[in-house]
């Protein structure tokens, strides 16, 4: 269970760029739940996440992980159990390395104490094709490619594995399909799916489809100036149609929709 | 023609541990590490200074571990501080400069008269005849190469590694970047430090300047033997270049001391020339090509 407790973050405080990013917010986040996130640039979705992640610490509030204070930990620390991806397919990556020599980096997560000095065995060699061959991309057959050669669609694939090769906590997907083709955005988003409900992964993802954002998990936020405006869980969620989603946001925004990365189609 | 052959093989052995230095800073970390002409003099200085106490081994151990000492400072302030990598570097580069004065005992220079180093101790094993001193630097270069080779497919290599290819993704799999930043720059400094100590038991002397743009000539020749070897493919090969890179600039070198083809006063521009060019290549490729199209199409 994750419970964000009164966490604000203001950037360039005291200057005339000054921005309340995080307002006060508040999030209890149960087990199991996959929950979408809407809302407008500069809503605050990404500073909630690296708030979440460690990227900086919060000004105030504190955050909770499986009862674990870890409002004071650092990034690093954090991702051993909280996993992330981002809209760039290519930051989750390390271009000039094999995809066995990525997926070993990830699978350091696994912390099986000071091992620093061994190499990637023939278990962990094959666990890796294992996994890789339920992407169904044939990555499986070019372990030792780099990674920079290859699509978008295969790295974030990649990059989706290496984040729940050991089964984090809490994932965090940010717009992780927005910057793929349509057929690999599909592909990614089939993966993600099946990914989270083999390993019950507690999932926050952002996303600007509308309609994507009601199909997808058990529970929908909505958030605006660093707070969460609108909550709506399974039940609720049924009985809200993308109109009445459409017309809460133009309020939330305050502003008339100039936004056009919203998308209302399919 | 022996004789320039052997002091090329002797020297390039020595010398390609500062261009596998150079290699982990550089390329696999992407950081300029300006410490490595501080460090060399460091490494030179405790290895004769020990040498003249007595302890030519201990001497060796003794600067590869000033080496790391060295690294950590540059590491530590640019990965705690928030020091800029290259300003780490020199601020370092600076104060070692009189840490190596201090550890040649307030001279500046100190040669070894009477007393062993590990060259005449390895002299009387036999082993290699006249060529002893290209032996022993050669295994110990061959060594380095070897241990860097693995060290860098082990987890904490890779770490290393990737460190320097994507920094996100580091943190992303629970390492401390700065963690891995530290140890690289420790084991590229040790390097350069034992680069040194094999360099001052050899020609049985320190000199306070000797480090003198070792950094510039280290680039030289990792972007001689990578342009030689083809490329960046793989971390074996990129190492053997180092070496290579290194065995055909003191080829050139001593061919060039030999004839004075070109003056030798000269030298140091034309390194700086040839390393300036080698970066860059790629940039001057790429601005040649638009022109020419541009010519033809307009």
């Amino acid at each position: 269970m994750l419970v964000i407790d009164h966490v604000s973050k203001v950037f360039n405080p005291g200057t005339i760029n000054e921005k309340k990013a995080l307002d006060k917010l508040c999030l209890t986040v149960n087990d199991g739940d996959f929950i979408t996130i809407l809302g407008s640039n500069g809503a605050g979705k990404s500073t909630l996440f690296n708030a979440i992640a460690g990227v900086f610490l919060a000004d105030e509030g504190k955050i909770v992980l499986d009862d674990v204070n870890i409002t004071f930990d650092p990034d690093y620390k954090r991702s051993k159990y909280i996993g992330r991806l981002f809209q760039d397919p290519l930051k989750g990556t390390a271009p000039h390395m094999t995809i066995r020599e990525n997926l070993a980096l990830a699978y350091l997560r696994a912390g099986r104490g000071f091992d620093s000095f061994s190499r990637i065995s023939k278990k962990d060699e094959e666990m890796f094709r294992e996994a890789l061959k339920k992407l169904d991309m044939g990555l499986e057959d070019r372990m030792h490619t780099q990674v920079g050669t290859l699509s978008g669609g295969q790295r974030q694939a990649l990059t989706l594995l290496m984040a729940t090769i050991v089964p984090p906590k809490l994932l965090l997907l940010d717009e992780h399909t927005a910057a793929l083709d349509p057929a690999a955005a599909e592909k990614v988003t089939q993966l993600t799916k099946e990914i989270v409900a083999r390993n019950h992964t507690t999932c926050l993802m952002i996303t600007h489809n509308l309609h994507q954002a009601l199909q997808t998990g058990n529970r929908t936020l909505m958030m605006a100036d660093g707070n969460i405006i609108l909550d709506l869980n399974d039940e609720e969620r049924k009985n809200t149609s993308v109109d009445e989603l459409l017309r809460r946001f133009k309020e939330g925004a305050k502003t008339e929709l100039s936004d056009d990365r919203i998308l209302l189609s399919e | 023609m022996q004789q320039i052959i052997q002091t090329a093989l002797l020297l390039g052995c020595i010398y390609s541990l500062v261009t596998l230095a150079l290699f982990i800073s550089y390329r696999v970390l992407d950081i300029a590490d300006l410490t490595t002409d501080g460090c060399f003099v460091l490494g030179m200085a405790v290895s004769v200074s020990l040498a003249r106490a007595g302890h030519p081994v201990l001497a060796v151990f003794g600067a590869m571990l000033a080496g790391c000492g060295a690294g950590f400072i540059t590491a530590f302030l640019q990965t705690r501080l928030g020091v800029p990598s290259i300003l780490a570097g020199i601020v370092t580069n600076t104060g070692l400069y009189t840490v190596n004065l201090m550890a040649m005992g307030w001279s500046s220079n100190l040669t070894l008269l009477k007393q062993e180093t590990i060259y005449t101790m390895f002299r009387f094993t036999g082993i290699g005849g006249t060529w002893y001193q290209v032996v022993l630097s050669a295994a110990a270069a061959l060594l380095c190469m070897a241990a860097v080779r693995w060290f860098m497919s082990t987890r904490l290599g890779l770490s290393i590694r990737a460190t320097g290819d994507n920094r996100d993704m580091v943190s992303a799999s629970s390492i401390n970047p700065k963690f891995t930043v530290t140890v690289g720059l420790m084991a590229a400094n040790m390097m350069t430090g034992l680069s040194g100590a094999l360099a001052g038991q050899m020609q049985k002397s320190a000199d306070i300047n000797a480090g003198n743009s070792i950094v510039v000539i280290g680039l030289a020749c990792l972007i001689i033997g990578e342009t030689v070897m083809q490329g960046r493919k793989s971390i074996g090969r990129n190492i053997l270049a180092c070496l290579l890179g290194n065995i055909i600039y003191r080829m050139i070198y001593a061919i060039i001391l030999q004839t004075r083809f070109i003056p030798i006063e000269c030298l140091k521009l034309m390194t700086a020339v040839i390393v300036a060019l080698a970066i860059a290549a790629p940039s001057m490729k790429e601005q040649a090509g638009v022109w020419m199209r541009a010519r033809k199409e307009i």
